[in-house]
C-alpha cells in the first residue's frame, strides 16, 4: 500500500518510466492502482528514433510488471514524510507477521 | 540514525536490516548487469524502493569488428527515483567513496 499512496500523491506530476525493455516514456501521471498500473498522458519517448513504434501514442497503460524505474521529479517527493511513512509501514508488516 | 520506537532496534526478519539502512547510502544490484548506488528513502516488502541522489552504473559486453569483446560501462545518474522490486537482486549498505 506504502508505494500505491506515493504514487497518487504524484499524480499531476512529469514523470519518465523506464520500462524492463530499455524504453523510457515520459508523460504525466494520470492515475495508479495497487498493482502500480500506471496511466501516463501526453507521452513523448525518449530516443524516438530509436523506440519510433509509439510516436503516434498520446495516452498509455503501462501495466505494473512490465516497469523497470519510475524517475521522479525530487522537488515533488517530501522525503522526511515518506521515510516515516516506511517505518510505519515495516512496523505494520512486522505486526502481521505475529 | 536514532531509532525511534520501541521496537526500532528489533533486528528479527532480514527486512529489518533494510530498515535500519534507511536515510542511509545504498547500493543496489538489479537484474539485467546494472547496479544502483544511493540514498535509500523507501522500501516495502516487495524490495520496490525510492533512492536519491542515484548513481547507476550498466555494464555492456559490446561486440568489436575485430572479435574482442570489450566490457563497457554506461553511468546514469538520477535525482530521484523508483525501482521495482522484481528487478532487486540484494541491498547492501554503501561503503566507499
Amino acid at each position: 500500500m506504502l508505494f500505491f499512496s506515493f504514487f497518487k500523491t504524484l499524480i499531476d506530476h512529469e514523470v519518465t518510466v523506464e520500462l524492463k525493455n530499455d524504453i523510457q516514456i515520459r508523460g504525466t501521471l494520470k492515475s495508479v492502482d495497487q498493482y502500480l498500473n500506471i496511466k501516463l498522458e501526453n507521452i513523448s519517448v525518449v530516443e524516438e528514433i530509436k523506440y519510433p513504434h509509439l510516436s503516434a501514442v498520446k495516452n498509455v497503460f503501462i501495466r505494473g510488471s512490465v516497469v523497470r524505474y519510475v524517475h521522479l521529479p525530487a522537488s515533488a517527493v517530501d522525503v522526511p514524510l515518506l521515510e516515516d511513512a516506511t517505518r510505519r509501514e515495516a512496523a505494520n508488516q512486522a505486526g502481521k507477521a505475529k | 540514525m536514532a531509532d525511534n520506537g520501541d521496537d526500532g532496534a528489533n533486528v528479527s526478519e532480514p527486512l529489518d536490516l533494510v530498515r535500519l539502512l534507511i536515510d542511509e547510502f545504498v547500493f543496489v544490484k538489479l537484474r539485467g548487469d546494472r547496479e544502483l548506488k544511493g540514498r535509500l528513502h523507501a522500501y516495502d516488502s516487495h524490495c520496490n524502493l525510492v533512492l536519491g541522489e542515484v548513481e547507476e552504473t550498466i555494464y555492456v559486453v559490446e561486440d568489436e569488428d575485430d572479435e574482442t569483446d570489450e566490457l563497457k560501462t554506461v553511468n546514469r545518474k538520477s535525482e530521484m527515483l523508483f525501482v521495482r522490486g522484481d528487478s532487486v537482486v540484494l541491498i547492501s549498505p554503501y561503503s566507499g567513496a
